[in-house]
């Protein structure tokens, strides 16, 4: 159970770490890449860089 | 003759780069945590590599599913290259406290100690990075290789030509790594961000079904659109700085 638990929290913190906004944004752009590719729409190689850009803009902490 | 040498040199060429990425991904996990699990990494995918090949032999083009590889590999690598990243722009704009390795290593093996854990114990990060790069990128050289043979009908020369690849590459990596372990490591690990978000975006959009325009190329192309960005990004946040202390997160 030890190990379970161990395995799991690596890969947590392997994915999360510090910012869920990161592996959230990525798992949701990757999301749309695929179904803007499989409609064959042709900005998809310039939408997947830009939501690249937003997701790490978005894990940022907010100028005050 | 003539087609012989074309194909050595194309197998060569092909599967170098390849390499090159993997060699990219290895280097950086050894120079920015260490170089332990770094070629445990490399010798655990070599090793799964071989035993893929093996299996399926020059059938194994038809049944890798090699975008579902490239979508897992370049997800986590995506993620993991942009938690560098965010952090490496944090530190620069001084709204994070640059690594001391040194007190880092002293709170660490401290916190360690207090938890009942190994300090020495093994870095499985590092592993899994250096692992899977080693894994896609050599299955990636496989398919090189299986597919100019295929085509051919013989194997030898696109075999040589990718061993010779291998060798050029591997000399390079010998070469090269002394003098990047002199690089401020903070400098380093804003490179290897950006290098592992750009590797990521490539692998996992041409697993989600991107075509790149460029093709291999393009992974050049992003470092320098993610560096551009990064660097506005610090310009924009250093004002910050004044205002905040720098604060601490886990290390990466």
């Amino acid at each position: 159970m030890r190990y379970v638990k161990g395995f799991g929290l690596f890969w947590w913190d392997f994915i999360v770490g510090d910012s869920i906004v990161l592996a959230g944004g990525v798992l949701t752009l990757l999301g749309v890449g695929y179904v803007l590719a499989m409609n064959d729409v042709g900005l998809v190689e310039f939408v997947v860089p830009a939501g690249v850009i937003v997701t790490l803009v978005l894990s940022l902490p907010r100028r005050r | 003759m003539t087609s012989d040498i074309l194909q050595f040199l194309a197998a060569l060429l092909a599967s170098s780069v390849e390499m090159v990425e993997a060699l990219t991904i290895v280097l950086a996990v050894g120079v920015t945590r260490s170089w332990r699990p770094a070629l445990l990494g490399v010798g655990a995918g070599l090793i799964a590599l071989a035993i893929v090949v093996v299996a399926f032999g020059p059938s194994l083009v038809n049944y890798v599913p090699i975008d579902a590889l490239r979508v897992t590999i370049g997800t986590l690598l995506l993620i993991f290259g942009l938690q560098w990243l965010r952090k490496a722009v944090l530190r620069s704009s001084s709204l994070k406290a640059k690594h001391n390795e040194a007190q880092i290593y002293e709170d660490e093996v401290r916190m360690l100690r207090r938890e009942g854990k190994d300090p020495d114990s093994f870095d499985w990060t590092g592993f899994t990075v250096a692992f899977k790069g080693v894994f896609l990128e050599g299955l990636e050289v496989a398919f090189i290789v299986l597919t100019f043979g295929t085509n051919e009908g013989r194997f030898d020369i696109p075999i040589y030509g990718a061993t010779v690849g291998l060798i050029l590459v591997v000399g390079t990596g010998l070469v090269v790594h002394k003098p990047l372990s002199r690089v401020p490591e903070n400098t380093i690990k804003y490179a290897v961000g950006l290098l592992l978000s750009a590797f990521g975006t490539f692998w996992a959009g041409e697993g989600v079904g991107v075509e790149w325009t460029l093709q291999d190329p393009t992974i050049v192309a992003l470092v320098g659109v993610y560096a551009a960005v990064s660097a506005a990004l610090v310009w924009y946040l250093k004002p910050q700085a004044g205002l905040a202390p720098a604060f601490e997160e886990p290390t990466a």
